[in-house]
């Protein structure tokens, strides 16, 4: 049931071009899509480990760059006289040396910050991605600095018989992005219902207790923050491509808080918590804008962060199903109404 | 020489202030275990106070600064009594995503009151500086210093010499020993989490009119805030105020011989290092252990 539920949603995800013909409707689904991919990979180290790493779009960031400057080549001077130089390439290659690059850049952070938990870890993930912005910001050499990269190439794709498909229209980009999502949602599901997922999330729920039974805790927790950074490196060079201009404000903290706010809305540590987060918090600006200003969009945000917290902890997505469950158990006359945190976190893996 | 030298008092003034931004994180951090991200808007919110005060209400630039103080408190106290006792004994990571949500709503919200314009205050010290020999300091700043350093003395009085700071202390070692020994210590909680905010709002308005005041100042003052508390040590308030200063001499070497972009990086560099090699922080004395 649960397959179908998903196989339906992609349809109907794929049918929207079909009948939307709103230019900005598809702009915001696609930048929304983008994001939510962002998403999914935040939840997979906050969900799924229990890690909240505040410095995510620092990965998005890093992908985004890597893309572009891959496809627009650089020349970048280096420290004792050296330069490197670095021919265009095609964009398919950046989107892949993102995820690769990204991902390195998650086994850095995590082999670092996992000596570190809780609240350390959350600052120096914050940390990482300011660095990584001021980088951005002053290497104007090789970044352009506050100039921004502009004239990034659109993804062209090689397909066998037809040639070169260069992906510039709305409509090509937003099924390049659902298939990225589609993607990335499988990955992630497979990876958490393996040996793999259920080691991290035993490691969330008890360390102690895990590593007694020989996780290792460190491997577990950079392999879950290569994958996660490797999203969303994706996700970057998606957003680079499509967007096709980038300044070092991609790395703002307030683009992290709009993944978590997603995150945490649609609820952690269920696969589609961040789709449902997404798709809220990424049209909500779209409806929002006629009539609130930007501020105070941003204030309603907090307020909502807050108030999903306190009245809904587990998020949208398992307060319903567990809702759902409920009746249904109360239709059959069957008892199991007491749920622990342990089987809700079996039931909505 | 005389450049290093001129470094050298930057540093005073740039870590009087830095100090008192620790000591108010460091206390709430240690005591309450609350990782305070609206830190940076209380910060934002003296400097506020202070242009409100001096320009809108015409007060004394010098009664001003009271003011920001109390009116910190006041809010800080808020936050706690409204967020923070009803998550009490909930996990960190969620009070620490409820602080999230509080500092975007809160600085959203001073950008929709007072725009995203920069604005300064006028101060009445005089334009000239104050010369000596090689190097110069401004009066406006000579006076930060002293005022940083006499909130400096007060809070270090506070904690260690009055009851309220014996029962802080009782409660930063086992707060349910202190409680059992007879401490409100949920009276403890919002005084820490209040005595905080309005160390973190003396330091906006003491450093507002230094610089200009906008509404996201406070992101980069609340990193820097955290960066001392690493380096200090958890809850411990000398290594808070010798964080301070070695985070402002950190800056002002990095901005005067590698490059001014990169000044603000030191914080975060900082952060990074020291919890590669000393997690702890440099002053581990009286870390709370477990």
């Amino acid at each position: 049931m649960r397959a179908g539920i998903a196989i339906l949603t992609v349809v109907a995800f794929a049918s929207v071009p079909l009948w939307l013909r709103d230019p900005y409707l598809m702009n915001a689904l696609i930048t929304t899509g983008i994001f939510i991919v962002g998403a999914m990979s935040l939840n997979l180290l906050l969900g799924f480990t229990g890690q909240l790493s505040l410095g995510h779009i620092a990965f998005f960031g890093i992908g985004a760059y890597v893309s572009a400057l891959t496809s627009l080549g650089f020349d970048a001077g280096l420290p004792f006289g050296f330069r490197m130089v670095h021919e265009p390439w095609p964009p398919i290659i950046g989107f892949v040396l993102a995820i690769i690059i990204a991902g390195f850049c998650g086994y850095l952070v995590g082999l670092l910050s996992f000596r570190v938990r809780g609240a350390y870890f959350v600052i120096v993930t914050i940390s990482f991605a300011e660095v990584v912005r001021l980088v951005a910001l002053n290497w104007v050499e090789l970044t352009q600095g506050p100039l921004a990269l502009t004239n990034i190439p659109s993804i062209t794709i090689g397909l066998p018989g037809l040639g070169d498909l260069t992906l510039r229209t709305k409509l090509q980009n937003y099924y390049l992005v659902l298939s990225v999502a589609v993607i990335a949602y499988v990955l992630i599901s497979r990876l958490v219902h393996s040996h793999f997922g259920r080691a991290m999330r035993g490691l969330m729920e008890n360390e102690t207790l895990a590593v007694s039974v020989g996780i290792d805790v460190t491997k577990t927790l950079t392999l879950a923050a290569v994958i996660s950074a490797g999203i969303a490196g994706a996700a970057g060079s998606l957003y680079a491509h499509y967007i096709r201009i980038i300044d070092p404000e991609v790395f703002a903290f307030i683009n992290t808080v709009t993944m978590v706010i997603m995150v945490i809305t649609g609820g952690k540590g269920s696969l589609a918590g961040p789709v449902v987060g997404g798709m809220i918090f990424g049209l909500l600006p779209v409806f929002l804008r006629p009539i609130m200003a930007p501020e105070a969009q941003w204030i309603a945000y907090g307020g909502v962060l807050i108030v999903i917290l306190f009245v809904l902890p587990r998020g949208i997505v398992r307060s319903l199903a567990q809702r759902f469950a409920k009746r249904r158990s109360r239709v059959e006359t069957v008892a199991p109404v007491a749920f622990s945190k342990r089987d809700a976190a079996k039931e909505h893996a | 020489m005389s450049e290093f030298l001129q470094h050298l008092i930057n540093m005073l003034v740039l870590g009087g202030t830095y100090a008192l931004l620790g000591i108010g994180l460091t206390l709430i951090f240690g005591i309450m275990n609350v990782v305070n991200f609206t830190h940076g808007v209380l910060y934002t919110f003296g400097a506020y106070i202070m242009f409100i005060v001096v320009h809108q209400l015409g007060v004394n630039f010098f009664l001003a600064l009271p003011l920001a103080v109390v009116a910190g408190w006041l809010l800080g106290a808020a936050i706690e009594l409204i967020l923070l006792r009803p998550l009490r004994g909930s996990d960190i990571d969620t009070t620490m995503l409820v602080m999230i949500g509080a500092w975007i709503a809160m600085q959203s919200g001073a950008l929709w009151i007072w725009g995203g314009v920069a604005k300064s205050v006028t101060t009445p010290f005089p334009e000239a500086p104050l010369v000596l020999g090689p190097v110069s300091v401004s009066w406006l700043r000579l006076f930060v210093l002293a005022a940083a350093a006499m909130l400096i003395v007060v809070t270090y009085l506070l904690i260690n010499r009055t009851k309220l700071g014996c029962a802080m202390r009782a409660t930063f070692q086992d707060h349910d020993t202190a409680s059992l020994m007879g401490v409100n210590v949920d009276m403890i909680y919002t005084s820490t989490f209040a005595i905080g905010s309005s160390l973190a709002a003396a330091a906006g308005a003491l450093l507002g009119p230094v610089y200009v005041i906008f509404p996201q100042m406070g992101d980069l003052a609340a990193v820097k805030a955290f960066a001392i508390v690493i380096l200090g040590g958890l809850g411990n308030i000398t290594g808070a105020v010798i964080g301070g200063f070695i985070l402002a001499l950190a800056e002002e070497l990095g901005a005067g011989y590698v490059s001014s972009g990169y000044r603000d990086a030191m914080g975060f560099l900082i952060i990074i290092a020291v919890l590669i090699f000393k997690p702890t922080g440099l002053f581990a004395r009286s870390e709370r252990v477990g």
